[in-house]
């Protein structure tokens, strides 16, 4: 990774990290989606691995994400304030307050959504890959998903179709060693998931995800492999979920091991490197900070302040959603 | 006019679209050299290679979710589930994702696909083979759900569910597979939600789905001295043409349903529950849907043809309905 590049990736870690303490924040005070919890799944101690991969994605480069995916969305260039303004059921947010959390959408950067079900995401971000290879666009399909994920059929069935048809995918899974509150050790019968790929005829590489650096020179063999069009990779990295599976579940691990994993924040780690290596100074990552903090305060504003959708509106406009004639005049 | 087969027709219309429109591809098991297990797709790998003609392993869910991502992405892909039976294993890649997308986005990502599938009853192959699923698809938002009886229609619509910017289920029945019908050369297409009065009559509305139209047809024949039978073929069941059942029941005052799914939760039950709801003061009996059995599909052929209605038991329904 290109040492000058490495506060650039933090600032954009400052960003997923800032915006969901403070979507947490909201959430406790009931401002996210009126008085209902709603679900809100937060990617921090895993910012190193959006980070890392979106570095060497393209404008027009799709990413399928999952219900954890506020990381996924800012990380390929999503808005902040309309991802915010979709938190809290907005007309003006990036689904217009139709998918909420886990369903963001950018058409302009070719965020092709989250998504509530694991796994799903695979054969979509395949499809994605079918049709840039199709048309010969060089770009690449991004597909995020868990270790939960990796023991749905559709991650065999996907995996197995790319490599048959040399698709562009990078399947990039994030392990963060629970589904939900279940064991990683307890749904994979191997060591790494990244050993999968040998059975689909792909390149599978097992990472630190909390090193940004070690995600980016895995991800960009990855990258480069599938816009050669020498097909998919298959790239695990390693990582852990510091809060809860979401913000209204419980939480059955033990503390000294979520102590130990905020040790190796990929935050920290990243800030330490950038000061030991002299790429940049205390204060120019407080400067950084500082700018991603107030670029929250003003998606806050803009969010509290955009409307929420007209409720009549939306009944005349579902009369219709499929095409049938209405009532009988 | 010439008469091509229903099979014929739903080729026809793929070849034609995919030479309109270079997004449109294939993908399904032995879709290529095979022709589809059916021969639906037979001369279009020959013509279009092995990009637009894809086949498939047998991984519905796989597959099927490719074709939703790259419809996503601004193909139109045309999938085909080799028998309806087997989407089962596609399910959440259809009522989850396809039917989805475009309302979760806020209508900025569109999912124009068709999933064709043939299915039905009569072919003695037993419950896993022979199921009519179209309700489950119509209870769903987001989705269109197509059944053609005759070549003509299957052509016709075929061509507007490849062109429309919604996700489309479009259900093929085995039995009218090889059934001739005219079909013009010259290209037509017949939009989405517009049923179509197979027999004119005065006496009783009809209402068919698919199969069940050649053996309502075949009734309308046998009863003809005494009672006039009108005929519809809603042909799409979602979007509905309610309009034309009711402007029907308007005349004939009476309803009789057909299909050959279970009568529980049917669509039969959506189109009385709407002409109940909507047109009841035109009603001089009581609306009646006559239906499969709710039961798996056996497989012996006596007991598998006992489980949907016949020309015969659509004619005795009719006079049940109509007082001597």
């Amino acid at each position: 990774m290109k040492k000058e590049t490495m506060p650039e990736a933090l600032r954009i870690m400052y960003r997923i990290r800032l915006f969901e303490e403070h979507a947490k924040k909201m959430h406790k005070e009931n401002l996210l989606a009126g008085n209902f919890m709603g679900a809100l799944h937060t990617y921090i101690g895993e910012e190193a691995i959006a980070a890392g991969v979106s570095m060497l994605l393209n404008k027009d480069d799709y990413v399928f994400s999952t219900h954890r995916g506020h990381g996924h969305f800012i990380a390929k260039g999503g808005s902040i304030k309309k991802m915010l303004a979709e938190l809290m059921g907005k007309e003006a947010g990036c689904s217009s307050g139709r998918g909420g959390s886990m369903h963001l959408f950018d058409t302009e950067i070719n965020f092709m959504g989250g998504n509530g079900i694991v796994g799903a995401g695979l054969p979509l971000a395949t499809g994605a890959a079918y049709r840039a290879k199709y048309l010969k666009t060089k770009q690449v399909s991004v597909c995020y998903f868990g270790d939960g994920a990796a023991s749905q059929g559709t991650f065999h069935e996907s995996l197995n179709l790319a490599s048959l048809w040399k698709l562009p995918v990078i399947f990039v899974c994030e392990n963060n060693c629970y589904a939900v509150n279940t064991p990683v050790s307890e749904t994979i019968c191997i060591k790494d998931v990244a050993q999968r790929a040998s059975g689909y005829g792909m390149p599978g590489e097992a990472v630190d995800g909390n090193s940004l650096s070690d995600v980016y020179t895995a991800a960009e063999k990855a990258v480069a492999r599938a816009r050669d069009g020498a097909g998919p990779s298959l790239l695990e990295c390693k990582t852990y979920r510091i809060d809860p599976h979401c913000m209204v579940a419980g939480d059955m691990r033990k503390k000294e091991e979520i102590d130990k994993w905020k040790e190796r924040d990929p935050i920290k780690l990243s800030e330490k490197w950038i000061l030991n290596e002299g790429i940049a100074g205390p204060d120019d990552l407080r400067k950084i900070r500082e700018e991603v903090a107030e670029e929250i305060k003003e998606a806050e504003q803009f969010a509290l302040s955009a409307p929420l959708p007209d409720r009549k509106k939306f009944r005349e406009e579902a009369m219709d959603i499929d095409g049938s004639k209405g009532a009988l005049k | 006019m010439r008469e091509i087969k229903y099979v014929e027709a739903v080729n026809e219309a793929l070849m034609e679209e995919m030479e309109n429109d270079t997004g449109v591809f294939i993908i399904g098991e032995e879709v290529s050299c095979a022709g589809g297990a059916f021969r639906a797709t037979e001369g279009l790998f020959e013509k279009f290679g092995p990009e637009r003609v894809r086949d498939a392993p047998i991984s519905e869910s796989g597959f099927t979710g490719l074709a939703v991502g790259a419809a996503m992405a601004g193909l139109r892909p045309v999938a085909e589930i080799m028998y309806l039976d087997f989407i089962t294993t596609a399910m959440d890649q259809v009522i989850n994702q396809a039917a989805k997308v475009s309302f979760m986005s806020g209508n900025r990502i569109k999912a124009p696909l068709v999933i064709r599938a043939p299915y039905g009853i009569g072919t003695r192959e037993a419950a896993q083979h022979s199921q009519s699923l179209e309700a489950w698809f119509a209870h769903t938002p987001g989705l269109k759900v197509v059944m053609p009886s005759t070549p003509y229609d299957a052509k016709g619509l075929l061509k507007t569910s490849i062109r429309d910017d919604s996700p489309v289920i479009f259900l093929e029945n085995r039995i009218l597979y090889f059934k001739k019908g005219p079909v013009p050369r010259e290209e037509y297409l017949i939009p989405l939600g517009q049923a179509d009065i197979k027999r004119k009559g005065k006496d009783i509305t009809v209402v068919a789905l698919s199969n069940m139209v050649p053996k309502a047809l075949e009734a309308a024949g046998m009863l003809s001295e005494e009672i006039e039978m009108e005929v519809i073929d809603p042909r799409t069941l979602v979007p509905l043409d309610i309009e034309t059942i009711a402007g029907s029941l308007k005349k004939t005052g009476r309803l009789l349903v057909l299909h050959e799914a279970p009568e529980r939760c049917g669509f039969g039950a959506e189109i009385v529950r709407q002409v109940s709801e909507q047109a009841f003061d035109y009603l001089d009996a009581p609306p009646k849907v006559l239906g499969g059995l709710n039961v798996p599909i056996p497989f012996s052929p006596v007991l598998e043809d006992a489980c949907v209605p016949s020309a015969e038991d659509v004619a005795d329904a009719v006079k049940k309905i109509i007082p001597r």
